[in-house]
């Protein structure tokens, strides 16, 4: 079996633009779509980074000079340190592509410069108080820039990984030794994907070409919506696509051919998966689960087990001693039922 | 009913547990009247094979009687007495049509697991880890057989249970490593490892012409059975330099086959013995290919080294290059069972081979731990175990 799975941002010019890609509405060819680009460092990470390498290298090159200018004297040894974690700090802002593990990085930081800071203050000893008052409020306002900084990017990387799979495009292919015929009889009848694939929890079929599906994700989001079968040759393919209504653009097609020296059918399906702007805050992962090219392969492995054994493999209900802790927690595990002892 | 549970490395533990129930048409129950112990469940003692689980039942040998019969299962009913082969084949898929059982594509329902580890996935076995199924085992008083209509052969009543019960793998498996050998009038073979498997290699190798069979071990007991019961030289790799020894005995040529049935926890001395237990204790290495290599090293020019014994990983220090400018062919696979119960019930039947003189020790069910200990310390010189439920 193989797959192919990538997110593409933006569909190509002339195809149907809020469907996306065109080859799942028409024929297999331009699977070049390419993966969004990584977040960018944002402008203030860069700034910041700048000020990272800035103050490293002060405090390695000068380190009695800027503890005296600092007020830091009695922690004079230490400033070679702060120097170096400010190097590294400044390095990976501004040459990771994500800024926000570095941003918390220099948040840590602040507070370990706050600490060291507020003892000059208390250390009867040290003779330029004032100078430690002031760096205290300056590193006080850096920490407040660097928080913000640090929860913006947060927050942003959070909303990038929920966007970053506006579409899901997902191809999986298996062979099966029955006819192209009998493998388009089993996905003429929408009835029968109940059978394969355990996230959809009810088809109802509408006329000869429509039918009401509704989905049941991994993670126990239920989402509806009606499918047209919008091209049929009886044989060899069928292609599908939802219409209006429902919390999804989802289309498809599924194609039947002779594989090689009579070994059956070559079935190859291509699916596209969309979740319109601003739909119930609902994220195409939310739907379809973290990997939806292994729920495709799953489906069509399941679909060839049907067709060629007549079940499919199951050990659910089979007995088993007891299982760890751990072990009743994962799916294997609940597959079983375990003895009392 | 009681079933051997695995619960973690040298850690086995006869618990109670519910009765298997038909979970598929094609499934049945059987009521088990003898199981074996396997050579690689050692490797599931040892904790060397991945994705096992706390409760899960071992055992892929067992026999009994057939007490639950699916909706589809029209060959099979209750009272019959059938061997079951270990792995689960649908029958009807592009691998189970051309005789290659153990390749069955529809067998495993994780799959995806397996082709996580090794590219494909094989067909599912039972008590064998979660990447080869997850079925439950049969030592057991009870198992749930998938796939029943194709699987179980139907066993006549004048034959011991001992006599049949080892057609479910190792007499196949040793039959397999054989006829992998593809041996011609006159040939030497050479078998590592004189465990179960690996005399089942050698009588086999007799039943299928060769003319010299040499046998490496270093426990005497077994070296003794493979002299004795089935007439193979032998080598003590503890005594004798076994290449050393192979190329005189052959005229410096070298076997024209040699089988490796031993598998992944070979026994080595000196430096390669110590390095292939320091990478493997590391888990720099999954395997320790010991007489893999010795196999390879030894075999003539364009001859063939099958390999029933098992391998699961990543292994370090095969000797390619020797594959390649000696033209060597390396066969391998799981047993193909189904394919072979038949004919070799009919060798049984007609007393060319009498598979029982393997076993060493009967136990019951309950102790069946001590089993595990007593074979893979080859303790009392611990052949095969066999248990009755």
């Amino acid at each position: 079996m193989v797959a192919e799975f990538s997110h593409p941002s933006q569909a190509r010019p002339g195809a149907r633009a809020e469907f996306g890609p065109a080859h799942v509405y028409d024929e297999w060819d331009d699977q070049s779509q390419s993966p969004p680009s990584p977040a960018a460092g944002s402008p203030a990470a860069r700034n910041l980074g700048i000020l990272s390498l800035a103050l490293g290298a002060g405090a390695l090159l000068m380190p009695a000079r800027l503890s005296r200018v600092s007020g830091l004297q009695p922690y004079r040894r230490l400033l070679p340190l702060v120097g170096l974690r400010e190097l590294t700090a400044g390095i990976g802002l501004l040459s990771s592509s994500n800024p926000t593990p570095w941003l918390w990085s220099r948040v840590a930081g602040d507070a370990m410069d706050l600490a060291v800071i507020l003892s000059s203050l208390l250390n009867p000893n040290n003779p330029r108080k004032t100078s430690a008052a002031v760096t205290a409020a300056v590193v006080a306002a850096i920490t407040a820039i660097d928080t913000r900084e640090s929860m913006r990017s947060s927050r942003a990387g959070d909303s990038i990984r929920q966007s970053a799979a506006p579409d899901a495009l997902v191809s999986a292919s298996v062979i099966v030794s029955k006819s192209p015929q009998e493998c388009y009889d089993f996905w003429r009848n929408p009835l029968n994907m109940t059978r394969i694939s355990p996230m959809v929890e009810s088809v109802t079929v509408l006329d000869e070409r429509t039918s009401r599906w509704l989905i049941r994700s991994p993670l126990g989001h239920r989402i509806e919506w009606d499918s047209k079968v919008t091209a049929e040759v009886p044989g060899e393919r069928i292609s599908w696509r939802s219409v209006d209504g429902g919390g999804l653009y989802h289309a498809g097609v599924i194609r039947f051919e002779r594989a090689t020296g009579d070994r059956g059918t070559l079935v190859n399906t291509s699916m596209h998966f969309r979740v319109p702007a601003g739909a119930a805050g609902l994220g195409l992962a939310k739907l379809l689960g973290a990997n939806p090219r292994s729920e495709v392969r799953e489906d069509l492995r399941r679909f060839k087990q049907l067709l060629e054994a007549g079940e499919i493999p199951t050990t659910r209900g089979q007995p088993s001693g007891r299982r760890s802790i751990v072990g009743r927690m994962t799916r294997e595990g609940r597959l079983s039922r375990q003895g009392s002892r | 009913m009681k079933a051997n549970c695995w619960n973690g490395t040298e850690d086995l533990r006869v618990e109670e547990v519910p009765d298997p129930k038909i979970l598929n048409p094609r499934d049945a129950i059987i009521k088990i009247t003898s199981t074996a112990i396997c050579g690689s469940d050692l490797h599931i003692y040892d904790g060397y094979i991945p994705s096992m689980m706390k409760g899960d039942i071992l055992g892929h040998e067992f026999m009994g009687e057939v007490v639950e019969v699916g909706p589809a299962v029209n060959n099979l009913k209750v009272g019959d007495r059938v061997v079951n082969p270990f792995p689960i084949a649908c029958g009807r898929c592009y691998f189970c049509a051309s005789g290659q059982f153990s390749l069955c594509e529809n067998s495993n329902p994780n799959a995806w697991m397996a082709e996580k580890l090794w590219g494909r996935s094989p067909a599912g076995l039972f008590g064998y880890s979660h990447m080869l199924g997850g079925y439950a085992g049969g030592q057991a008083e009870y198992a749930r057989i998938p796939f029943a209509d194709v699987g179980p052969i139907k066993v006549p009543q004048h034959l011991s249970d001992e006599q049949v019960l080892f057609l479910s793998d190792i007499f196949p498996t040793g039959y397999m490593a054989a006829e992998n050998c593809n041996i011609q009038p006159g040939d030497t073979v050479a078998v590592w490892g004189c465990g179960p498997v690996g005399l089942f290699a050698i009588a086999s190798a007799f039943l299928l012409g060769a003319e010299r069979v040499i046998a490496i071990d270093r426990f005497e007991e077994r070296l003794r059975m493979a002299r004795e019961n089935c007439r193979a030289e032998t080598l003590n790799y503890e005594s004798t330099d076994v290449l050393e020894a192979l190329s005189e005995m052959t005229g410096g040529r070298g076997p024209d086959s040699c089988i490796d049935a031993v598998g992944l926890e070979g026994h080595a001395h000196g430096f390669f013995g110590l390095y292939d237990r320091i990478k493997q204790s590391l888990m720099l290495a999954t395997d320790r290919p010991t007489s893999l290599r010795e196999a390879i090293h030894a075999c003539r020019n364009g001859g063939t080294v099958s390999v029933p014994g098992v391998y699961g990983g990543f292994l370090d220090k095969v000797p390619f290059g020797s594959i390649v400018n000696k033209a060597l062919t390396i066969k391998s696979g799981q047993t193909h069972v189904q394919r072979y119960l038949r004919p070799l019930l009919d060798l049984i039947e007609q007393d060319k081979i009498d598979p029982s003189f393997v076993v060493t020790h009967h136990m019951p069910l309950a102790r069946a731990p001590e089993g595990y200990a007593m074979f893979r310390d080859k303790q009392h010189e611990c052949i095969k175990v066999v248990l009755k439920p």
